[in-house]
């Protein structure tokens, strides 16, 4: 039986990247077991993101607010549990998570059937690596997911991750908007969810700008560790 | 009464009536009003006890007035905007959620529509 799989595509002015991101997709083959279904979430774009991705023939869902990116992959989970999809995959709309890696993640998912599966830059040191100290930072989180979580994850920040029916109706229900990729796996974790994590190649944004940039680096540590620690001790309900 | 507390008093009764009519107005919830209608009668109360402040900064131990004055507006001042951080979290949640809501509603509409012109 095919399983109805869904690409979460967050996007914030992405005009330049997210008709070359399309246009790569389309051409992927997903054929054998998974029936694929691509969905752009534009989180309230000033630019023509909208109208460059009505070109395409896939479903946009137009956030008439800028939620930020939790909240527009969040707004893809609530689509992919209202139409019942098996899987879902986030590929973020920069171009750093390239298409023909998704295959990558789903052959995992069909191997290990986790409920989490994590495109991961540094289980080998191969392809995008980033600057030295978004490198310590990575660490710190790394230690940090350790304590909570009490799992080795290496690359808690990447946001190509696919999630398995029951992790759609988790983060559907609940999932973080600002940062949330560390957040959410101390999340996944309590919940019991085994996750995987797989090497992929990513590649250097192509355009547009990163959600995390130098002044806000600090902040971001210091929301982070202040989220995973409140989410850990939270009760899930 | 000096004139101070007069003019006190007066421009209290002028906040206090202004508040009734943002609430009347339905421009400031109740709930919200609670907070300005209390300070405004603590004023007036003070206004008309003068030696008030006096008396209870001996009962709590402060030698000057006014750091009475100073250290409990202050203490209220970070409830109050640690109540409105409340208001405005659950405000950013409603908003997400209606977002959210709104977006899959136009993409089902607009589908419809789709499938309606077929």
């Amino acid at each position: 039986m095919t399983k109805k799989a869904l690409i979460i595509i967050p996007c914030f002015n992405e005009e330049q990247s997210i008709a070359i991101l399309l246009g790569e997709l389309s051409m992927i083959d997903f054929s054998g077991h998974y029936d694929v279904n691509v969905i752009v979430v534009n989180d309230g774009s000033i630019d023509k993101t909208a109208e460059v991705v009505s070109q395409f023939d896939i479903i946009l869902l137009d956030l008439t607010v800028n939620l930020g990116i939790g909240g527009a992959v969040q707004t893809g989970f609530k689509y992919a549990l209202e139409n019942d999809f098996d899987v879902a995959i986030q590929v973020d709309g920069d171009g750093q998570h390239p298409p023909a890696e998704i295959q990558k993640l789903l052959n995992v998912y069909h191997e290990t059937k986790s409920n989490i599966v994590i495109g991961s830059r540094f289980i080998t040191k191969r392809g995008f690596q980033s600057s030295a100290l978004r490198r310590f930072g990575i660490f710190y989180l790394h230690w940090l997911n350790k304590v909570f979580t009490k799992k080795n994850i290496y690359d808690i920040t990447s946001g190509f991750r696919l999630f398995d029916k029951k992790a759609i109706a988790l983060a559907a229900r609940y999932y973080p908007d600002e940062y949330p990729e560390p957040e959410s796996l101390v999340i996944f974790a309590k919940a019991g969810f085994s996750i995987a994590e797989t090497p992929v190649m990513m590649k250097p944004r192509q355009g547009g700008q990163s959600s995390i940039r130098y002044f806000s680096q600090m902040y971001y540590m210091i929301k982070v560790t202040i989220a995973m620690f409140f989410s850990y001790i939270r009760k899930v309900k | 009464m000096q004139k101070i507390q007069i003019i006190i008093i007066f421009i209290n009764s002028l906040l206090l009536f202004y508040i009734a009519r943002l609430i009347i107005k339905g421009k400031l919830r109740e709930e919200y009003a609670i907070a300005w209608i209390v300070c405004t009668i603590v004023l007036m109360f003070f206004s008309f006890w003068r030696n008030g402040l006096e008396v209870l900064a001996k009962a709590f131990g402060i030698f000057e007035a006014p750091n009475l004055v100073f250290t409990s507006f202050i203490f209220i001042i970070l409830i109050y905007l640690l109540h409105l951080s409340m208001v405005n979290t659950k405000l950013q949640k409603d908003i997400t959620k209606l977002t959210q809501e709104i977006a899959l509603m136009k993409q089902k509409v607009k589908k419809d529509e789709s499938n309606d012109a077929a």
